[in-house]
């Protein structure tokens, strides 16, 4: 054997050398206005704010901050496409645009991945492979219903409600835009968007993508801003239905605001997802199946499966494979195709995961973070597990929304139920185990929106999504996802 | 990994006991061992990784001829490329071994003469495995009596499949016993077990019964090696390191063409087992054409541009 | 002075497994406009073209319905692409097939993409609408799925040269069906143009497969043939549709009978070839 050649494998260190994704592709402006009346205003005409790469801290461009009278003009503006244009276009010719948009998603589906990569810090083998083909896919489902509302089991010749303000989060910018978008537009109404402040890029380039499929103006507007944008939004009397992706705080103070008025609502909020492994699960796939739940987007997942809760009798076997498998976790640069765990969404959120983590060791739970190498400019957080978490404690009760996982144990079936309902969260859990009976027996009795069987964090515009109890109400996919844009 | 101090194989001393030990085990979701060798087959090994990579994979290859018209002239061939895959560049590592049928051993020891390419010999009736058990060991000892390194055997799938795995793993013994000093690779059959579960029991009976290495398939059925087939393969070799201390290496061969798919392996190796597999001694490829691609891509990283196939030779 | 460019004219052939060969019978008929000119030689397929399109569909089946829904109508999607990209083609031939003027061809055109596009949203969907869970007395989940019978024999009906052609292909294909489709005798120009345009789809091979011929010589060979799930009679004459409705019971087909064209509220077209499969499970610790 030629011994140099394997003293010098590079990959016997899982050092794979960088392969960088080009930012260059991405093609960002240095300042972009607001997408009203199926026009950008001139990003001159309003204060600005920058945006940064969450991976170096560096501003990517500025975006306007829409102020009250932005938000007046934009649902001025769907109104009035939705009473000239809108409502008298037929359901086949709103699901040709549907359709166009699309198409046109995957053509530009590279320049999109980088955008959000850089925009939001989350790997680019996730944007690419995940958010990106998974916008494109619930724009083509409804895209498939605007022309057959009659079918959808809502009655015969369903309406739509009007003018939908939607609100939307940073974790999944353009494929919660695709969530909200898509079946709001296949029913007939018309949108103002209000993109979150961290992570606007996307849905400005979705805009562009709006213009080339030539969607009639004012049918979509997008006003980006901060939670002051957001409130007037959700206070303009021309709105007539609220859909919200966020926090369980603001989307309380959301149903506050618009319980005295005649306003349609639908939430999607926080969650502390129990990932339940019972002594029969699939052992290895059940190891990648956690690792999935938690740490897919850096955690900033509502339906991340944060609470693992494993049968006492493998808990041991599962904590050793899980560490190990941790450890193989690589963190680092976003736009490098090899990277598993990117970076931290803001300071802001990485003050709270922080904060949270330092209470779970003062707590009394036992912490394992990756020994991962952290780069020193941007917002980075290293895989952790926390192990011996009770259930009292902050850490096993409150959404962290970063990569860090709070483990318990259970003995029965019955307790497994008892302590996954026992949140007042109820978003998604997982079930794992190679007992069909147990799993349907175990899944009738969860209290959540959403349950995944030996598998986790799996998402299609067929499948209705969203949560039970203080993680909401609505649920966006699926023949279900119609009703909250339908007068029905 | 940990691989802890005094851990023994345990001996198997009945069906019963053998049985219980494989129900120990857990299944597989085939989902999701599919879905994580897709994952892993996103890594990007590029520029002086792709090189190492390509210079391991080239160390790994047991360059094989298991054809019916095989004849002593194209084994001399294969030796050759074997011993010396680029006749213009002394840099390219030879193959770790030449695999071929019995009759053909000592022609090839003598072409290998001097060199460190491995002689491999297939037997126990490759590759159905349908004969007795006292002709498949005939097989074995004229295979090594005639200089065989290593013995690439079949288990008795139709065994596997009525239930007799003690007999499946009572033959592995006898064949290890036959090997004397040449190192023991068992055969699979992968695509004749079909489900991953299977995969996983046969490959803990196997390394119970003292294979130095499992191997995925013959590459003479439909479905040879796939990369979930190896990864579960890799993962039952994991465990029982972990729980023996005992390294069995993996060889993964058939339908592996391309330096992609070869990297593709590669990876699976490093993010299941670990770099102490990434050695000839622990992972192997069957194949045949796989080495012209890997010495294409080769030229292709120090030249820059994509080179035709007649570059190098056919055999 | 130039000389009038010489135009080189269409040989239409059958569409059989992603090939267009001629009949295996080497024979032809020729095919007129509405107003009686020479259009073309058409292939006068055979039983045993029949044979051979049954037999690609067969095997074309199980890997059509193990894509994804998704896919499926990725595909049919792209056909609408197609067409609209032909559409003056299309419509030039509904023209001359029917005698229609340009401007009714063109609307027929429009009518036929958009219901591709209508087709193309419903793979995804079938599954919604047609299955669900049921509420079983006892500790059970209870599930039904619609699957497709698998291979649909299509007579195409005469009058309509591609609109009912694509309802009647289109729907058991969205469904999860592979098609055999012996196209209008007299009017089967557009429908081997919408064959030709599946070959640039991303249709698999042997998914839909198009016989051009005379409907009585080959009507009664689907109609017997004991590997095809379903037949739709839409384009055999009332008198014999009975007769062939009693051969196709030999082998239990099921069989959609000519029927008005009046929209499809019910969607009987989608139905007509989906079949229901239900699963029970325990729920059990």
């Amino acid at each position: 054997m030629t011994e140099h050649h394997l003293a010098n494998s590079h990959l016997g260190f899982l050092a794979y050398d960088p392969a960088p994704e080009s930012a260059s592709v991405a093609r960002l402006r240095p300042s972009y206005g607001l997408f009203i009346g199926g026009e950008f205003t001139d990003p001159a005409a309003h204060d600005q704010f920058a945006t940064l790469n969450p991976a170096t801290g560096s501003s990517l461009a500025t975006v306007a901050q829409g102020s009250v009278g932005d938000v007046d003009r934009a649902v001025a503006s769907a109104r009035h496409a939705y009473d000239t244009v809108w409502s008298k276009t037929s359901g086949a010719e709103r699901a040709k645009y549907l359709f166009r948009i699309a198409r046109i998603i995957q053509e530009r589906a590279r320049e999109l991945a980088v955008v959000e990569t850089l925009d939001n810090g989350k790997p680019i083998r996730e944007s690419r492979d995940i958010d990106i083909p998974l916008a494109a896919a619930y724009f083509f489902y409804y895209a498939g219903w605007a022309d057959k509302l009659d079918h959808a089991g809502f009655g015969p010749d369903p309406q739509p409600i009007g003018v939908a303000g939607q609100i939307i989060p940073w974790n999944f910018p353009l494929l919660m835009a695709a969530w909200k978008l898509a079946p709001a537009l296949a029913a007939g109404n018309t949108c103002v968007l209000k993109p979150a402040e961290t992570t606007p890029l996307s849905a400005l380039v979705l805009a562009e993508i709006l213009q080339q499929a030539e969607l009639p103006a004012g049918v979509v507007n997008i006003v980006t801003g901060d939670g002051v944008t957001g409130a007037a939004l959700v206070e303009h009397p021309g709105v007539d239905k609220i859909a919200f992706t966020g926090s369980t705080e603001v989307g309380r103070l959301i149903q506050e605001r618009v319980a005295a008025s005649p306003k349609r609502l639908t939430l999607e909020l926080g969650g502390k997802g129990a990932n339940i492994v019972f002594e029969d699960a699939p052992i290895d796939e059940m190891i990648e199946g956690i690792i999935d739940g938690i740490f897919f987007n850096q955690g900033h997942v509502c339906c991340a499966g944060s609470r693992l809760l494993v049968q006492e009798s493998v808990a041991d076997e599962v904590l050793r494979r899980l560490v190990r498998r941790v450890e193989q976790l690589r963190v680092g640069d976003p736009l490098d195709k090899n990277t598993d765990v990117g970076a931290i969404n803001s300071a802001a959120q990485l003050a709270k995961i922080e904060e949270l983590s330092a209470f779970g060791e003062r707590e009394g739970a036992t912490r394992y973070s990756s020994s991962c190498v952290l780069p020193t400019e941007g917002y980075w957080f290293a895989p952790t597990v926390f192990a011996n978490v009770a259930q009292s404690h902050r850490i096993a009760r409150e959404e962290i929304f970063g990569p860090v996982l709070s483990m318990l144990t259970f003995r029965t079936p019955d307790e497994a139920v008892a302590k996954a309902n026992n949140t007042k969260y109820g978003l998604a859990c997982g079930v794992w185990s190679e007992k069909g009976s147990r799993t349907l027996w175990v899944a009738e009795r969860l209290r959540a929106g959403v349950i995944w069987a030996n598998t986790y964090n799996r998402f299609d515009p067929t499948s209705p999504f969203g949560g039970m109890r203080e993680s909401g109400f609505g649920r966006e996919g699926g023949r279900h996802g119609l009703e909250a844009y339908l007068n029905v | 990994m940990r691989i802890p101090a005094g851990a023994t194989v345990p001996t198997i001393e009945s069906e019963m006991q053998l049985r219980t030990m494989l129900a120990s085990l857990s299944g597989v979701d085939a989902v999701g061992v599919e879905g994580r060798a897709a994952k892993l087959a996103t890594r990007s090994v590029k520029k002086a990784s792709k090189m190492a990579a390509i210079d391991l994979a080239i160390s790994m290859v047991d360059l094989t001829t298991l054809e019916g018209a095989d004849t002593p002239g194209r084994v001399s061939s294969l030796c050759v490329k074997a011993m010396r895959p680029d006749p213009t560049d002394a840099n390219v590592p030879a193959t770790a071994a030449v695999c071929v049928y019995p009759d053909l051993v000592a022609h090839a020891r003598s072409a290998l003469a001097g060199s460190s390419v491995a002689v491999a010999a297939v037997a126990t009736a490759f590759p159905s495995g349908r004969a007795s058990l006292r002709v498949k060991l005939l097989d074995v000892e004229e295979a090594v009596a005639a200089g065989a390194d290593e013995i690439d055997m079949v288990i008795d799938r139709g065994a596997f499949l009525s239930g007799r795995i003690g007999q499946v793993f009572d033959e592995i013994v006898a064949v290890k016993q036959a090997c004397a000093d040449a190192h023991l690779k068992v055969i699979l059959e992968t695509g004749e077990l079909v489900t991953y579960d299977n995969m996983r029991r046969a490959s803990w009976i196997a390394m119970l019964a003292g294979a130095d290495f499992i191997k995925t398939s013959t590459g003479k059925v439909p479905v040879a090696a796939t990369p979930p087939t190896a990864l579960v393969m890799l993962e039952a070799v994991r465990d029982f390191a972990e729980t023996t201390g005992h390294l069995v290496g993996v060889k993964v061969a058939g339908g592996i063409r391309t330096t992609k798919d070869a990297i593709r392996y590669l990876v699976i190796v490093n993010e299941t087992v670990g770099s102490r597999w990434l050695t000839p001694e622990l992972f192997r490829f069957g194949a045949s054409s796989l080495l012209n691609d890997l010495l294409m891509q080769r030229l292709k990283q120090q030249r820059g541009a994509y080179i035709r196939a007649d570059e190098f030779s056919g055999d | 002075m130039s000389e009038p460019r010489l135009d080189v004219r269409k040989t239409y052939k059958l569409l059989i497994n992603g090939a267009f060969p001629r009949s295996e019978s080497g024979r032809s008929y020729e095919v007129h406009t509405a107003t009686g000119d020479f259009l073309a030689n058409a292939a006068r397929g055979s039983r045993k073209d029949l044979r051979d399109a049954v037999s690609a569909a067969r095997a074309a089946q199980a890997k059509w319905w193990g894509a994804t829904a998704y896919n499926r109508g990725q595909v049919i999607y792209r056909l609408a692409e197609m067409a609209e990209s032909r559409r003056d083609e299309l419509a030039e031939h509904v023209a001359l097939s029917e005698g229609v003027s340009a401007k009714l061809a063109q609307a027929s055109v429009s009518r036929v993409i958009d219901r591709m596009v209508w087709y193309a949203g419903w793979t995804d969907k079938i599954a919604q609408v047609f299955g669900g869970t049921n509420p079983v007395a006892g500790p059970y989940f209870n599930f039904s799925i619609p699957v497709p019978s698998g291979v649909v024999a299509v007579l195409a009906d005469q009058e309509s040269s591609l609109e009912a052609f694509v309802d009647a292909v289109l729907a058991p294909i969205c469904a999860g069906n592979t098609v055999v489709v012996v196209a209008s005798e007299r009017r089967p120009i557009p429908s081997v143009l919408l064959g030709e345009m599946t070959a640039t789809s991303d249709f698999p091979p042997g998914v839909l497969n198009i016989v051009t011929g005379f409907t009585t010589e080959l009507a009664g060979t689907l109609a017997s043939h004991e590997d095809v799930d379903g037949i739709d009679l839409s384009g055999v004459a009332v008198e014999s549709a009975n007769e062939l409705a009693a051969t196709a019971a030999g082998s239990i087909k099921r069989v959609l009978r000519p029927s008005d064209s009046s929209p499809d509220r019910s969607l009987r077209r989608l139905r007509a070839f989906v079949e229901t499969s239900t699963v029970w499970h325990t729920i059990g610790q």
